[in-house]
């Protein structure tokens, strides 16, 4: 066998990372076998079913994600923080942007949304679990699996190259002949199945699993926000799953879908591709909205205005979604008439977005604002996203589009909306929920330090890029001469960049320092919360409410305070709960294992897992487990502990 | 404070941006088309900012007058369901907004995909673009001379570029004269575009394809249409002809300098067709090329004599073959080459 395609050459950065890696995989080994810690991590994270654990695992790979896309945008900073620099190659640098992309939307802002969803959409309906607790295991470690799949390209066999859309014929064996783009097709299709196992379970979660007397339009509009983005997930997903199927056949085994030759169009492959991406634009920003509705609502103690068109300019969005996909590719020749309508349907979608930042603000208006850092990151949303919103309705106009296409200014736009609307967001829910899953606060003076410099660095780094793109800066370039004038743009940008490190450096340090010195908190209610998730015990015990609540009103958990509705009545009985399963997990190693296979041909590893994916399927599918329950006793033991009473 | 020096950067940037809007090139057209574009982005800008501008007063008004304080201590905010009027108006205003700038975008998209309005009565320039690695190919059909990463057009001259790639995606973009547009392997796609002042713009391509693509920009040149007659005329006489075997090694490299050539690739490698061009041209002889089996038009090289050939006679498109006097073109020396 020819080991060297399994190499990475050149770059001391690449060895350094192989090294980092390697150390960090050693001293996770060492340091389980050092404390003995094998069987618990086995017992209770890798085989749970619980969907707060695997909310929780969710978004540490996410936290992991965040700081290897972020790894890689500063070294995209750096190297055209001023002309001619040598920082990074071509090569290196078009492969760092690539996995910049991909990282940060799929395996970043995704599952940090699904792992917020999974903590937080069972609990804010009263349920015990979601609908399908194993399949919410299987979710979760295909895509882990199909992470860890696109990060060892970096280090055997080399990164995608041809940028996270992966144009063809660029993205085809002819003009990337290395592993990079199998890497791409597998490690994405194998996620990908997860996400869309995601969207069926929260669909039937959301739609079967509410507390009694919880109507659709009593849901909470974070509730609201998931189901939509399920349901959009649901129609989106099989696209890109198609899709990538497709490349895997035209890059593995010579089909000629999108190549040059033999009637292959490259063009089917934006379509197929843009299909699924604007769509999954509105998957990572629709959740942003229902958190954002859910914090703004708790910090101005009011209810959310307009209820009613929240919900349903959620609901054209999620349609106007699917409509507007040609708008990434004005510029394919495509005619006036082609552009005129996806303009249309483009600038539509501003009147329902419109519609939900003027009913934030009167929401805020007549509250008694108080600014905790979940709330600083949602009133940062506003105004930022606000510029990301009417620069987006500027490129939507097809003719202006000419002019912005592949440019610095689109970068610079869809930044505005993605950082604001989707990052911010999870950071505000990861803030704002922290201490139901933890049982204590982050620090809010280290929050707020943390979130100056990220809300002021992400306008520094991102501000000037509008104004590059219009000096006619194009995007992915990695070098530009001095002449350009490009210059000294490019380096305060580099410097926001800094700062936003900087930001995130003490984000992170604030969870350390609050794990250390927080004190505990007892009421499991920290913020005053209107919702059903502030009525359990923080940490939020394995059944979740001792006593399935009867909801009566929207804010159900708030008007339960302020007009002493009951919400819990009866008697704790024994709990109904699922079964723990290694299964899911050994599925998703089986699956990183073909995945690998096949992305450097080897065969008969290939079909030998191919075929142990179908075993394992098998016998999922005729195991008769039937959970087991927890006895009264131990439920009334429980509550009684975590209210802080002695048994 | 931590939070102040980056803020006072963020300011600093802005106050060092404002006088160098000469240097954001799309704002500084000097075309037609690129005319238009600007005046729709600038329009587009001012309606935004308009947009803005409500927002942030009234996001401004409810934080401040909104925010907890010592003196509203114990106010208890009221429960508000919503007002469906002043939702209607958030709604019917958005609507009228993008209504009107629907409009525009409808008005200026069609604008720029045609010729533009001042340059309508002439027949344009016909120039093939096409784009190999990481080099751009400037094909004169009418003329008869190729090169390479760079295009000279008289000033004053409706021209047509009608682009293809020999490989990935690339998108041609002359900030300065008209947007970009990209050229495909199995599509020919066109952009029209005119100079109105004379100089040497920067061409790029503006579509990431591959390692090369940081540096694939071309100079564009707009000259005088006697300085342009002149420089063909030179062309013709001192350069070489441009041979199918040149030229696939031509394609095979990866960077190169200028080239000028006194034939055309046209000849032996023809463009993919355009979609409306395709059903017409069905019955016309076939041909193998590098990318891909498409129909050819008729020998360039071989008939470049001003004989109507069969494509013209379907409709009334501009023929680049036909290098025929233009009824009112400003550019009278032009015909002067019909003997080539």
């Amino acid at each position: 066998m020819d080991l060297e395609r399994f190499k990475v050459h050149g770059e001391p950065l690449i060895y350094g990372a192989m090294i980092s890696i390697a150390l960090a995989t050693i001293g996770i080994i060492v340091g389980l076998t050092y404390f003995k810690k094998w069987g618990y991590l086995w017992r209770e994270w890798l085989t749970t079913v619980d969907h707060k654990r695997i909310g929780v695992m969710y978004i540490l790979a996410a936290l992991l994600m965040l700081f290897r896309g972020g790894i890689d945008a500063m070294m995209m900073r750096l190297q055209t923080a001023a002309p001619e620099l040598k920082f990074l190659d071509a090569q290196h640098y078009n492969e760092v942007f690539t996995t910049h992309g991909l990282i940060m939307i799929l395996f970043m802002a995704m599952p940090f949304i699904i792992g917020l969803m999974n903590v937080i959409i069972p609990l804010q309906i009263g349920a015990r679990d979601v609908a399908f607790p194993r399949l919410n295991a299987v979710s979760f470690w295909l895509f882990f699996f199909g992470a860890m799949l696109l990060n060892i390209s970096f280090v055997i066999g080399g990164s995608p190259d041809a940028g996270w859309s992966a144009y063809f014929p660029l993205a085809s064996l002819e003009f990337s002949p290395t592993v990079g783009n199998n890497y791409y097709s597998l490690a994405l299709q194998i996620s990908g199945i997860g996400t869309l196992i995601t969207g069926v379970n929260f669909i039937v979660t959301i739609l079967k699993m509410r507390a009694p007397g919880m109507k659709l339009m009593k849901m909470p509009m974070f509730t609201w926000s998931v189901l939509i983005t399920n349901i959009i997930i649901v129609f989106a997903f099989p696209v890109l799953t198609v899709a990538l199927a497709l490349m895997m056949f035209d890059r593995l085994f010579g089909s000629q879908f999108f190549t040059m030759a033999n009637g292959g169009m490259d063009m089917l492959w934006a379509n197929l591709f843009w299909v699924w991406g604007h769509p999954e634009v509105y998957i990572v920003i629709l959740p942003a909205f229902g958190i954002y509705s859910e914090i703004i609502a708790t910090f101005s103690k009011k209810n959310l205005y307009g209820y009613t068109s929240m919900v349903f300019s959620m609901l054209i969005i999620s349609v106007l979604s699917f409509l507007v996909w040609a708008h990434h590719f004005y510029t394919m020749g495509q005619g006036a008439m082609v552009n005129s309508f996806f303009s249309i349907t483009t600038m539509a979608i501003a009147v329902p977005t419109g519609v939900k930042i003027f009913n934030w603000l009167f929401t805020l208006r007549k509250g008694r604002i108080t600014f905790t850092t979940p709330m600083l990151y949602t009133l940062a949303f506003i105004p930022i996203f606000t510029i990301g919103g009417v620069t987006g309705v500027m490129l939507a106009m097809a003719s202006a589009d000419y002019q912005y296409h592949n440019t610095m200014f689109l970068v610079a736009h869809f930044h505005y909306v993605l950082i604001p609307g989707a990052v911010f967001a999870v950071i505000a829910g990861f803030h704002y929920w922290f201490p139901k899953v933890f049982g204590f606060r982050l620090n809010d003076r280290l929050g707020r330090h943390a979130f100056w410099w990220i809300a002021i660095s992400f306008n520094v780094t991102f501000f000037p890029l509008f104004f590059l793109g219009l000096m006619g800066m194009t995007r992915r370039t990695y070098t530009y001469s001095a002449e350009t004038g490009y210059g000294p743009l490019n380096m305060l940008s580099f410097v926001g960049a800094v700062g936003l490190s900087i930001g995130f450096v003490i984000l992170v340090y604030n969870i350390y320092w609050s794990t250390r010195y927080m004190p505990k908190d007892t009421n499991g209610d920290p913020w005053d919360g209107r919702t059903l998730e502030w009525a359990t015990n923080s940490p939020i015990p394995a059944y979740n409410f001792a006593i399935v609540p009867k909801v009566e009103t929207r804010d159900a958990f708030w008007s339960a305070k302020q007009d002493n509705i009951p919400l819990f009545e009866g008697n704790i009985t024994k709990i109904h709960m699922p079964s723990n399963t290694g299964k899911p997990f050994i599925l998703g190693v089986i699956f990183f294992v073909f995945g690998f296979s096949l992305v450097f041909s080897l065969w008969i590893p290939a079909i030998l897992s191919g075929i142990g994916i179908l075993i394992v399927l098998a016998t999922m599918s005729f195991d008769r487990d039937h959970g087991f329950y927890i006895p009264a006793e131990e439920v009334i033991a429980t509550e009684k502990k975590l209210r802080g009473e002695t048994v | 404070m931590n939070k102040k020096g980056p803020l006072y950067a963020f300011f600093l940037s802005l106050v060092l941006l404002l006088p160098g809007c000469s240097s954001l090139a799309v704002l500084n057209p000097k075309g037609p088309a690129a005319r238009t574009l600007s005046d729709t982005i600038i329009l587009s800008i001012l309606v935004m900012l308009g947009v803005l501008a409500v927002v942030y007063i009234l996001y401004i008004f409810v934080l401040v007058k909104y925010r907890a304080k010592k003196s509203n201590e114990g106010y208890i905010p009221p429960h508000e369901e919503g007002n469906v009027w002043l939702e209607a108006i958030w709604i019917i205003i958005p609507i009228i907004i993008v209504a009107f700038l629907s409009v525009v975008t409808v008005k200026t998209t069609n604008e720029v995909e045609n010729v533009a309005a001042e340059y309508k009565d002439q027949k344009p320039l016909v120039i093939y673009a096409s784009s190999s690695n990481w080099k751009w190919h400037f094909s004169y059909p009418e003329e008869g001379i190729e090169t390479v990463n760079y295009v000279n057009m008289p000033v004053h001259r409706a021209v047509e570029f009608r682009m293809y790639s020999f490989g990935t995606i690339t998108s041609l973009w002359i900030p300065q004269l008209a947007g970009q547009k990209y050229a495909m392997s199995d599509m020919l796609t066109t952009l029209h575009l005119s100079a109105d002042t004379e100089g040497s713009y920067i061409g790029k391509n503006a579509n990431f394809s591959g390692k090369g693509f940081a540096h694939m920009e071309f100079e564009a040149l707009v000259m005088s249409s006697k300085d342009y007659d002149e420089w063909v005329k030179e062309v013709k006489e001192t350069a070489e002809p441009l041979t199918e075997d040149t030229f696939k090694d031509l394609l095979a490299i990866e960077h190169i300098g200028r080239k000028t050539f006194s034939s055309t690739h046209l000849t032996f490698s023809p463009p993919p067709m355009d979609h409306s061009e395709m059903d017409r041209d069905m019955d016309h002889d076939q041909m193998d090329m590098d990318n891909g089996n498409m129909e050819h038009q008729d020998n360039k090289e071989i008939h470049p004599s001003p004989e109507p050939s069969a494509e013209t006679e379907f409709d009334g498109e501009p023929n680049p073959e036909l290098d025929q006097p233009l009824p009112s073109s400003p550019v009278e020396e032009h015909t002067s080459h019909n003997s080539n």
